[in-house]
């Protein structure tokens, strides 16, 4: 088993490194956007190429432990859960490669008080508090921590949810700001959903340590 | 190359009045072997047409708890034991237990196929006959019936007077399959029955054991963790001696309760 559990280690310090990996091209897309810095975006656009590598290491490796380690019960659920957290990251990555590609591909600059109306600021600070969250409940295993993302997704849930009426007085005020308000509405949807898919890296973090499933369960 | 056992029907070959459930409850059983203290104190209750598997590493008296239920450690120096073994509410080590019957109900199998050193028919066979069956009928029938069940008769259909000793090692274990059910027992035990077989072999065995739990109660003692989660329905861990945990096989490989199944499982022991 000795090896086995040095391939698990070796898994678990790759799905550290996803998730690094990850947490730095969301707040790059970030500031990249805030800021309409093209040359960050395109930073973040090349660093897509690691994540995708990185990601099928991680779903090769899962594969061979399957394979040759016959997991059984942590182990077993440490693998399923890090191929599942590996595919959420993957896709937290996607959704920051796509809004560095606005950042490069529309020459418009968002206009400031929109980022205030829409408390824009509030919901990447929240994200970025979430991923900090996963990242000490992923490494200390820690179930408690794991959970307050919970509660701080209810709160991207609330501004993606309000953000339609919003935009929609503020377009009503300014004709002009359309195409700058329809861009960041979209990036608003893709904000709320890196919330559902970190949201989602919590359950099966606590799958894995507790071997409770909080899929689909239904809000008492 | 074809694994697949021949699909017969048990009703067909076997008299479906002959189903006999067996329940086990195991009360406050403990053994010595001298002074050593081999169990030490295990209830447990075993459900009838279930396989449970007794896991554990080498010496954690797995196999000597086996053993209690066919009252084959009677015959160890030394051997000694307190609590009670009920099968269907009997105490099977009441004095006046006729062990020849109570074997009768309970078949085992070993390690090693051990056939004797006769023609394949008269392995089977051997079981009726000392039971004082002479209809040839009914012992042919009861031979071709049990070479099926074990996936056996197409194999050997055509010489079923060579000597048993003459097959493989995985046909001369399904051989003695064959022969503990020939007298039609309740329980089957099995001692590492696949461990000196190749992995064809063992499928084949596996899949037999699937079959006969409709049958028959099934209690395998087994080192391979995969084999034990593949075929069992319930799951017993024992260590030095004590039962550690007991439950269901798929909680026992996904989340057992105990830090030192996990462990064992995991191949983490020691």
């Amino acid at each position: 088993m000795a090896n086995a559990q040095y391939q698990r280690d070796l898994l678990n310090e790759s799905g550290a490194e996803m998730l690094a990996i990850c947490t730095s091209q969301l707040e790059k897309s970030k500031d990249a956007f805030l800021n309409h810095d093209s040359d960050l975006a395109e930073e973040v656009i090349l660093n897509e190429v690691r994540v995708n590598a990185l990601d099928l290491r991680i779903e090769k490796n899962c594969e061979k432990f399957l394979a040759l380690y016959n997991p059984v019960a942590n182990d077993l659920r440490f693998i399923m859960a890090i191929r599942k957290i590996n595919f959420d990251l993957e896709r937290i990555a996607d959704h920051a490669y796509s809004i560095s590609k606005y950042v490069v591909e529309v020459d418009k600059k968002i206009p400031p008080h929109l980022f205030e109306v829409l408390q824009f600021h509030t919901m990447y600070d929240t994200i970025v508090k979430m991923l900090e969250n996963i990242a000490e409940a992923y490494e200390n295993k820690d179930v408690k921590t794991a959970r307050k993302v919970f509660q701080k997704d209810k709160v991207l849930d609330k501004i993606n949810t309000d953000s339609f009426a919003v935009l929609e007085i503020e377009i009503k005020k300014d004709n002009n700001i359309i195409s700058e308000a329809l861009l960041l509405f979209s990036v608003i949807k893709k904000m709320e959903r890196v919330g559902d898919l970190i949201k989602n890296i919590a359950e099966e973090i606590i799958f894995y340590i507790d071997a409770e499933v909080l899929k689909h369960k239904k809000k008492k | 190359m074809e694994t697949v056992i021949e699909q017969v029907p048990l009703d067909k070959v076997i008299d479906p009045s002959l189903k006999k459930k067996a329940k086990i409850e195991v009360k406050d059983v403990k053994v010595w072997y001298d002074d050593f203290n081999a169990i030490k104190g295990i209830d447990m209750n075993i459900k009838p047409n279930t396989v449970t598997a007794f896991i554990g590493p080498s010496g954690c008296g797995k196999s000597t708890f086996l053993r209690l239920f066919n009252r084959m450690n009677d015959y160890v120096e030394g051997f000694r034991m307190e609590g009670k073994i009920k099968i269907n509410g009997e105490n099977i080590y009441k004095k006046k237990v006729n062990v020849e019957e109570l074997r009768k109900e309970i078949g085992m199998v070993f390690q090693k196929p051990n056939p004797f050193p006769k023609s394949i028919f008269d392995n089977v066979a051997y079981g009726l006959k000392i039971q004082g069956i002479t209809d040839k009928q009914l012992i042919e029938e009861r031979v071709i019936d049990c070479l099926k069940q074990v996936a056996l008769w197409d194999e050997v259909k055509d010489d079923l007077k060579k000597s048993g000793m003459t097959l493989s090692g995985g046909q001369q274990q399904r051989l003695c399959i064959a022969r503990t059910l020939a007298v039609q027992p309740s329980i089957i035990l099995m001692d590492e029955p696949t461990s000196a077989l190749d992995p064809i072999s063992t499928a084949k065995v596996e899949e037999l054991i699937f079959k006969l739990k409709e049958k028959y109660t099934i209690i395998i003692v087994t080192h391979n963790m995969q084999q034990a989660s593949r075929i069992s329905d319930y799951t017993a861990f024992f260590y030095l001696g004590e039962l550690i945990e007991y439950g269901k096989t798929k909680t026992i490989f996904t989340n057992p309760e105990k830090q030192q199944t996990e462990n064992y499982i995991t191949g983490r022991f020691g």
